[in-house]
């Protein structure tokens, strides 16, 4: 294997600047000139705005201007969009409130956004945002999903009846009834997948700038996406021409999706940069990041699962209730209907699925995509179903599974959710896990720590998701308003190094070093001449981002696009300069040569001819510079078995991981260390969901109670185990690199295997997430004393 | 934060003098607690004094039987110090688990003492084990000092200088932590020795309290049996989004078991 | 306004400050150092640890003033001469870090255990970062590198 090459671990590229303090995130960016910027935030649910009085905030120290949503609305700044239209079960688009970045007849949820206050120094602003006076007039909150839809629940639109945004719907009805009727026995659950709240430890900072003299913005944001940013800013809520406005996303701190988006800050920094006449500068403060980042999740699902006497699955039926927030995120209608139910079918062949979805408004934060993004809900529905089908039906959980799963020899397998897998061998990962985990051993395990007055569970989770997000005409079928290929452009320099131009964006992936290990293995070149431009819409041909476990898959695979055309050009340039016919020419490890010769060219040399090209074929553009557009043909399917393992004292419910296996297929990998990372943090966070954490509002008041790191319970290093990650492999059949996508997949796979071990130890059926040890000790106890 | 003036005294009297000529002072030791309360803007005063630079009230001694511990001596210290760790381990484990290392770097004995919080470690550690808080003024035992929900004994222009503490035959402390924030959901320190027989709970009430019925059982027999049946009503325990009462209650009877058993070691 | 004077990685700085002023501000504003992060506000996530006399502390938490005529290192005062200190070469080696964000003061925070125990073991790691948050990693390689640093540093 070679040092550098596809499948080695190479350490990563970009790991010496941060380990030295050099990382530049946005908030270590200062603009000459700039000026702070502090946002007035609504301490109230819900309530109308009689009036804002900015008249002594204006003539605090410091301060430059106050603006408020009237001063936006008067420079027709638009409303901050959805980019995905759902369609309902009867055929109309979903429910579009406006969404305007600083509000102006009501404010709609805790921490939304009512005024600006623009100073010197970010303590003037904060100080005179204290002057501002807004009189509210206080309305009942809704802010419970599951009561959102009563009669006479507050309403948080006036265009959203019953605060309903969509009552959407997948696959049919009476045939799943009709699969139903046939069923040996049917397994029920009710449950809820808990509001979560993303915290990437950079929180979001934003600034803006206005070059009078060219009339053009640069905006450095913590994005994800830099190029959909500036699309949004310009096409939809700033009404710019898109070549005026500059979007930099430089390092940033993990994003989990919640840096996706276009929000409120980053679009009024940018416009009121020109209104001051000087860069504008916001940084979150962790508070503001708790009200005011989109959160994730937050789903009460009631699902059924019919099977015949052998718990062969013959029909799925689920209905849930998604809690969109106040207002629409970027994408907040994809979440929990494309990229949620068309998962249901997992990785077993039941035939028929029916899900409904019903989104609702309610007067709490925007609700969005977070790691996973659906597919976590999806996932969390089908494994707690089987789990407890297998224990209802007295079947061994692994062999439920095995029993339903699709055959390797079933592929491409025709999904009754939309979804077509390309490839898979979900067997060989539930006998590699069963193996890692010492399933047999497991009886023995559970009686040694019954010895200790202890109780052992184990937990199973057969995941699938559905990443590279995405083929753009299925997915503009389907509502989305953009499409979702990648651009990478591959510059050869005069002198052989390269720089590579990516529409992917790393914010903690290591694309810095996978892509150029990419480039280096394809194009035959040292890695250290291969640099990694990425985020900046200044210098890199439109591109999409990085989310849905989508950069290598995708991203990468634009890049391998845009290297076979420098192939392609070089070999015809090698030709030339060997006098030899270009089909004659064999391209190996960086070196043309003449079949069957001894003559051979450099790429180096190459790439020096063609930016010299004093012997140079006359049909030939000079330069060595190419720009490939990879629109993925399917989505790809990363699949795998995780096995968690906990001990659970009873008398006060304190539940330790004592072991972890996840066995994960993502087809090709180029850089194992870096995957097995993302396979971590995707568990991390997914054990976070199971175990600690937990968005709490207010059902009353509206406001949140888990608002810092006081009460939101982030998991910390004694909170987890060392995990044990194996892989399997079945490459990707439609995109040239055979890669899947690994992001997400722990954070998928994790809360039902945790929930699994634990209602196993508990010897019950259900619980819901997060499994405090409060609860843990409720049930135990309960569990005892029913024993008794 | 709002603005104030710091003061930095050499000398507690200069400490004194500072605190009693401000309009609106505030005594900051290790400023764990009041630093954070000053960034949320929650308090405005127009003076900070600050007891870091003052030697005298840092460090650890024996005297007259008892570790006395200087009112600005670190958590941290107090955890290594070899005196206290021979003397009278329950204490430097007690100190050894307040909030995390660089937290055990700064937060001092004396600060949180003063602050009292209800989830604070230290005032079991003060009522458990018997100790007495000197003082500008004079000196409070512990049972006199702790009076509600962070208050306590002290006079506006009163300093804490250090506590005195006996040295226990046997004593241990439990901690059940909330998983968040990693103050003390329920913590439980037990000791036998020249203050008697101690039982004392910190995190389950609006502030410390001893827990009588565990002390008269232990009074039998100092085992985990003896204490084995007492249990805590849950009426008038702290309950919130991280504990209810009533899981706080089976806390103190678990957290004193395991305290009891590690005493008896 | 009042002046504080202190020597951070190894100079000597002096500047004008208010009482309320952060030593995270210092730092970050003052001096430029931006290395130090500030990734709360209620002194848990550890991304703003640095030494101040040689005991890591959360550098939100303590003000400037009171840093007056102390030593300070911060991240940008680890590597000498070019040369990776043993944990922050240990951190790349065992993919230690992912966005890069909690890196510093988990950095600054496993160096400070090491000084107090040379040789921890699986636990004792996972409990000293009790105030360092780290999102990305699951804190998995973080423990395996400070694990491969002690031992590196013993060697």
């Amino acid at each position: 294997m070679p040092d550098t090459g596809i499948g080695a671990s190479v350490r990563r590229t970009e790991d010496f600047r941060f380990l030295t303090g050099q990382g530049r995130y946005t908030d270590d960016i200062n603009r000459p000139g700039q000026v702070h910027a502090h946002f007035v935030r609504s301490p109230h649910a819900h309530a109308k705005i009689k009036s804002v009085d900015t008249a002594a905030a204006g003539k605090a120290p410091g301060v430059l201007a106050v603006f408020t949503g009237a001063d936006m609305a008067a420079d027709n700044v638009g409303s901050l969009p959805c980019g995905w239209v759902v369609t309902d079960r009867h055929g109309d688009p979903h429910k579009a409130p406006a969404h305007f970045p600083l509000a102006r007849d009501k404010v709609r949820y805790v921490g939304d956004h009512v005024a600006v206050v623009i100073a010197q120094t970010y303590v003037q602003a904060k100080e005179a945002g204290e002057q501002v006076t807004v009189d509210y007039e206080e309305l009942p909150a809704i802010a419970s999903s599951a009561k959102a839809m009563d009669s006479g629940a507050p309403q948080v639109h006036d265009e959203a009846s019953g605060n309903l945004c969509y009552d959407w719907v997948l696959g049919d009805e009476a045939e799943a009834d009709a699969a139903f009727a046939k069923a040996h026995h049917v397994t029920r659950i009710d449950l809820v997948n808990n509001r979560l709240i993303p915290n990437a430890m950079e929180p979001r900072a934003a600034i803006g700038e206005y070059d009078g003299g060219t009339g053009s913005y640069t905006l450095y944001s913590t994005s994800q996406n830099p190029h959909l940013l500036k699309l949004i800013l310009c096409a939809f809520v700033l009404g710019l021409s898109e070549n005026k406005l500059r979007v930099i996303a430089p390092d940033v701190g993990g994003g989990f999706g919640s840096k996706i988006f276009c929000y409120a800050e980053e679009t009024v920094c940018t416009w009121a940069a020109k209104k001051v006449g000087a860069p504008v500068k916001w940084t979150a403060e962790r508070s503001e990041s708790f009200t005011s980042d989109a959160h994730g999740r937050d789903h009460i699902t009631h699902a059924e699962l019919a099977m015949d006497k052998d718990g062969k699955f013959l029909g799925m039926k689920v209905q849930t209730t998604a809690n969109l927030g106040a207002y629409l995120s970027s994408f907040a209608t994809s979440v929990p209907t494309y990229l949620y139910a068309t998962l249901l079918a997992g990785q077993y062949t039941t035939p028929v699925i029916f899900a409904n979805v019903k989104a609702v408004f309610t007067n709490t934060a925007p609700v969005d995509a977070y790691r996973g993004a659906g597919r976590p809900e999806a996932t969390y529905v089908v494994e707690r179903l089987v789990e407890v089908a297998a224990r209802e039906m007295k079947l061994d959980p692994a062999e439920i599974r095995r029993r339903n799963f699709i055959q390797p020899d079933q592929f491409p397998y025709q999904t009754p959710v939309a979804l077509q897998y390309d490839i898979g061998n979900y067997g060989q990962s539930m006998d590699k896990a069963l193996e890692m985990i010492d399933y047999q051993g497991f009886p023995e395990r559970r009686k040694a720590s019954e010895a200790k007055g202890k109780l052992r569970g184990i937990g199973f989770s057969a995941y699938i998701e559905a990443c590279g997000i995405a083929p753009s005409a299925v997915v503009g079928s389907l509502g989305a308003g953009v499409g979702l290929w990648e651009s990478a452009q591959v510059r050869f320099n005069a002198t052989g190094s390269v720089s590579i131009f990516t529409g992917s964006h790393s914010h903690g992936q290591g694309h810095e070093t996978t892509f150029a290990q990419l480039v280096s293995e394809t194009l035959g070149i040292p890695m250290e001449n291969v640099e990694i431009v990425h985020g900046d819409t200044g210098s890199i041909p439109m591109g999409m981002g990085t989310y849905g476990s989508r950069s290598l898959a995708v991203g990468g695979s634009a890049i391998a696009k845009a290297c076979d055309k420098i192939i392609e050009k070089s070999r015809k340039i090698a030709a030339h300069l060997m006098e030899a016919s270009v089909e004659d020419v064999e391209f190996d490890k960086g070196t043309f040569r003449v079949a069957g010769t001894d003559k051979e060219k450099s790429i180096a040399e190459i790439a020096f001819t063609a930016y010299v090209p004093h012997n140079y074929p006359a049909d030939l553009e000079p330069g060595l510079d190419e720009t490939a557009f990879y629109d993925p043909l399917n989505f790809t399917y990363p699949a795998g078995v995780h096995i968690c393992e906990v001990e659970i004292e009873p008398s006060t419910g304190e539940t330790k991981i004592v072991d972890w296996v996840a066995v994960d297929d993502f087809g090709k990998i180029i850089n194992p260390m870096v995957v097995e990372g993302q396979v971590h943090g995707g568990i991390a966070q997914g054990v976070g969901q199971a175990l600690l954490e937990n968005c709490v509002y207010d059902l009353e008041s509206g406001q949140l109670l888990t608002g810092s790191y006081m009460d939101y319970c982030m998991p910390r290093a004694d909170n987890l185990p060392s995990f044990r990650v194996g892989m399997t492999q079945t490459a990707c059949t439609h995109n040239p690199l055979g890669v899947k996508g690994c992001g997400e997949a722990g954070a998928i796979a994790a809360p039902a295997a945790t929930i699994n071990a634990i209602t196993d130890a508990l010897g019950i059926l259900s619980m819901d997430m997060p499994a405090t040890s409060e609860k843990v000790w409720r049930l135990a106890n309960q569990h005892a004393q029913a024993a008794e | 934060m709002y603005d104030f003036t710091l003061h930095r005294p050499t000398s507690v009297d200069a400490a004194a003098a500072a605190i009693g000529g401000a309009s609106d002072g505030k005594i900051m030791a290790g400023g764990m607690t009041l630093i954070p309360t000053l960034k949320q803007r929650l308090a405005n005063p127009s003076d900070v004094v600050d007891l870091g630079a003052i030697a005298g009230l840092k460090g650890i001694r024996e005297e007259g039987g008892n570790i006395v511990i200087g009112a600005t001596t670190t958590h941290a210290t107090v955890a290594a110090d070899p005196t206290v760790k021979a003397k009278i381990p329950a204490l430097a484990h007690l100190a050894d688990g307040i909030g995390d290392p660089q937290v055990r770097n700064r937060g001092t004995i004396g600060g949180s003492i003063a602050n009292n919080d209800p989830a604070a470690d230290y005032p079991a550690g003060l009522v458990g084990l018997g100790a007495t808080v000197h003082t500008t003024k004079r000196q409070i035992p512990a049972d006199d000092f702790f009076i509600g929900m962070f208050e306590t004994a002290l006079a506006e222009d009163e300093i804490v200088t250090a506590v005195a503490f006996p040295v226990p035959e046997k004593a241990a402390y439990m901690k059940f932590a909330n998983p968040a924030s990693r103050y003390a959901i329920v913590g439980v320190m037990v000791s036998k020795g020249p203050a008697g027989l101690r039982v004392a709970v910190t995190g389950a009430g609006p502030s410390v309290f001893r827990l009588t019925e565990a002390e008269s059982a232990l009074g039998g027999s100092f085992t985990a049996d003896a204490v084995a049946k007492v249990t805590v009503a849950a009426d008038g325990l702290n309950s919130d989004m991280h504990a209810s009462a009533e899981y706080r209650a089976n806390l103190v009877s678990v957290m004193l078991k395991r305290a009891v058993a590690a005493a008896a070691g | 306004m009042p002046t504080v004077s202190m020597t951070v990685n190894g100079r000597a700085v002096t500047g004008d400050v208010e009482g309320r002023t952060l030593l995270v501000q210092f730092l970050r504003e003052n001096l430029h150092l931006t290395g130090t992060h500030v990734g709360c506000d209620t002194s848990q996530c550890g991304a703003c640890v640095v030494h101040v006399d040689g005991e890591s502390v959360k550098s939100c938490t303590m003000l400037a003033l009171q840093a007056d005529g102390a030593e300070v290192t911060t991240i940008e005062g680890l590597a000498k001469n070019g040369d990776l200190h043993p944990v922050q070469a240990a951190f790349r080696e065992h993919h230690g870090l992912q966005c890069g964000f909690c890196t510093p003061g988990m950095v600054m925070s496993a160096v400070d255990l090491l000084k107090k125990n040379p040789n921890p073991d699986e636990g004792e790691i996972r409990e000293w970062l009790e105030g360092n948050i780290c999102r990305c990693t699951g804190y998995h390689n973080i423990v395996k590198a400070i694990q491969s640093a002690a031992a590196d540093m013993k060697g």
